[in-house]
């Protein structure tokens, strides 16, 4: 078979699996995109390359497997690197593939030339610079192999154009390139960690990104509930119980309920599953769980004593772990630990201020959730509405939940969205936002409106970026400055603008009649919910601070 | 020399020309020091050895896993005998 490097790479692309690829054409990667056309391969037109690489993150988030999104040199690589690195930091599995100038043409600042392979290196679990139509073979596959084995990741793949536009004769296609199995865990380990958990009067499990990654939120709930022991969730562990399960705890960290950070106080052992000890999770480090041993689960080594020093650390699959940990870990009520967890959770439970009500923050979580099907996926963007979002949404499923975690990038949750609802076109995809939020990739509503997405927009309408505000007023004196917008726009008349039905609930004679309609709408719409610029989240710990410590979301406050 | 305990690490890893950006970055965005290094291809240059002098402190452990997982590092060890070549290297360039 005699073809081109771009038509090789579009072979390559179908047979990893790949049916919708997120993008914007340019110069050097025009040989690419005259390929595409000819493939089986759908192209989603994205408005800029960072809604692209967001689109491929949503894809890839609600699925598990790997996604692809393509640019051009220069500005189209630049633009993407947001996206990418939001994905090296929440272990994401997406491909990206990237035009550069002709290789007679690298190292002499050409038009739209920029150093793709070097920019990315800091934040891609590898990359590549493609030197020959030959070296696509080997590349493809392992570009898909090492972004979905062990912890997955993004990889760039740059691909001169030159490279593009070679003629290569082919006998055999290679294999696609598939994850490693997983490593798993040592028996003398599975046993150790068994003997410490069935000797500790007080574990917790907290569980996180991996625990959804390995798919082991089976064998999580099982061990749980045989051994009776609650499960906190980091921000990106959430869904990997049912909110509503006995043993779950809620988020833990800066904005967790009360209750969840007391029990980690108190625990005298603490399971660490796929999680990454994030500050935004611990809190000053070295008074989280401070009376606990430690017993930490990740597929990534690095993770093991980066930031607490376990008392045992076990470099294996989360999902292999527990389920060898199944059989050995002792059936126990720990009557004394369950009730004081319980008295915990009554006095000092998540609250919720306004639920009721749709034009306050938890109230327009809750309404939205109660009027959407189980099935439905949420995003967010990144600020209040995010915690809030974290706070009360009543999740029951892993990949129900796609937010940025690591990297906090506002803007990842319009075209993440749109990007889960060409992955599940059948189900519905709601993204929490801000006014903040939203402005910062707001030209992807033309892509959903192009698209015809099943995205709802709920945005959280504050005028101003209000996690800012609310760190200026707790710990700057008051000391507003730059997080008030003070020309407010009309974001029902820009979404419509865009080709996007849109509401407003502040002048709604029956808000939730409204919000019903729009989320029940075929197509993308946006909701615009103005609400109270003072609202803070609560609790609060204070950035560098113990999770002991934390400001606000006191039940008393509420009867007060 | 500094004073301060050293270590030496030898690593081997595919020999093309972004591997040394991948290995010297990685120690640069985790603020680690490199006091030397000496690269070089080995065997029919697919492949390159690497000899790294760097501090002994508590967090060279963090820095070997994350070394670890880069794709073009093959191996990793640390040597006792490679502290001689440095000490050559210096004799040169003073």
């Amino acid at each position: 078979m005699k073809m081109t490097g771009a038509e090789l790479t579009m072979r390559l692309l179908e047979r990893q699996g790949i049916t919708t690829i997120a993008g914007i054409p340019g110069g050097a990667n025009l040989p690419l995109y005259d390929a595409l056309r000819a493939s089986s391969i759908r192209h989603v037109l994205a408005r800029h390359e960072q809604g692209a690489g967001f689109i491929a993150q949503g894809m890839a988030r609600a699925t598990g497997g790997a996604a692809v999104c393509f640019g051009t040199s220069g500005p189209g690589a630049t633009n993407l690197l947001t996206a990418i690195a939001d994905a090296k930091l929440d272990s994401i599995p997406i491909v990206i593939v990237t035009g550069q100038v002709p290789q007679a043409m690298i190292g002499t600042d050409a038009f739209q030339e920029i150093d793709t392979y070097g920019l990315t290196v800091p934040i891609t679990k590898h990359n590549f610079l493609v030197r020959s139509a030959a070296e696509l073979l080997a590349v493809i596959p392992d570009a898909f192999r090492i972004a979905t084995s062990g912890r997955p990741g993004p990889v760039v793949v740059d691909i001169p154009k030159d490279v593009q536009n070679a003629s290569i004769e082919i006998a055999v296609y290679p294999a696609p390139g598939r994850a490693d199995p997983s490593p798993a865990p040592r028996d003398e380990d599975v046993a150790r960690a068994a003997a410490i958990i069935n000797a500790a009067e007080r574990p917790v499990f907290l569980v996180g990104a991996g625990v959804i990654a390995s798919g082991a939120c089976d064998s999580l709930r099982r061990i749980a509930e045989h051994a009776a022991i609650p499960v906190a969730a980091t921000l990106l562990g959430l869904g990997a119980l049912p909110h509503d399960h006995p043993l779950f705890l809620g988020m833990v960290g800066m904005h967790a309920a009360r209750c969840t950070n007391l029990v980690l106080e108190e625990c005298d052992l603490l399971v660490g599953l796929g999680i990454r000890f994030d500050d935004r999770a611990t809190g000053k480090a070295a008074e989280f769980c401070p009376n606990a041993k430690i017993v930490h689960v990740d597929i990534d080594p690095s993770e093991l004593g980066k930031i607490k020093r376990p008392t045992l650390g076990m470099m294996a699959d989360v999902g292999a772990t527990l389920r060898a940990l199944e059989p050995v870990v002792a059936r126990k009520h720990r009557t004394e630990w369950t009730e004081h967890v319980a008295m915990l959770r009554t006095e000092h439970p998540l609250v919720m201020p306004g639920a009721d009500d749709p034009l306050d923050p938890y109230g327009i979580i809750r309404h939205t959730a109660a009027l959407l099907p189980d099935d439905a996926i949420v995003t967010t963007d990144v600020g209040q509405h995010q915690m809030w979002a974290a706070q009360a949404y009543p999740f029951t499923r892993p990949r129900q939940w796609l937010t940025s975690g690591g990297l906090g990038t506002m803007g990842f949750g319009l075209p993440a969205a749109i990007g889960a609802a060409l992955a599940m076109p059948e189900r519905t995809v709601v993204c929490f936002s801000g006014d903040g939020s939203l402005l910062m990739n707001i030209q992807e509503l033309a892509t959903a409106a192009e698209e015809g997405v099943t995205v709802k927009v709920v945005l959280l309408n504050n005028a101003h970026l209000g996690l800012v505000r609310q760190q200026q007023e707790l710990f700057y004196g008051g000391r507003y400055h730059a997080s008030r917008f003070h020309t407010e726009p009309d974001f029902v008349a820009i979404a419509r603008g865009f080709g996007v039905r849109a509401w407003d609930l502040g002048g709604a004679a029956d808000p939730v009649a409204t919000l019903g309609h729009a989320l029940t709408e075929p197509g993308p719409s946006l909701v615009n919910v103005p609400i109270d610029s003072a609202a803070n989240v609560y609790p609060m710990v204070p950035p560098g601070g113990a999770n002991r410590d934390m400001i606000g979301g006191e039940r008393h406050a509420l009867t007060a | 020399m500094p004073s301060l305990p050293e270590a030496v690490l030898r690593l081997h890893v595919r020999n093309h020309p972004g591997v040394m950006s991948h290995v010297c970055g990685l120690f640069a965005r985790r603020a680690f020091n490199v006091e030397g290094i000496v690269c070089l291809p080995v065997g029919d240059a697919t492949q390159s050895a690497i000899l790294l002098l760097v501090h002994d402190d508590e967090r060279l452990e963090q820095l070997v896993h994350q070394l670890r997982k880069l794709e073009d590092v093959l191996d990793i060890e640390r040597t006792t005998d490679g502290r001689e070549v440095f000490v050559a290297v210096e004799r040169y360039l003073q």
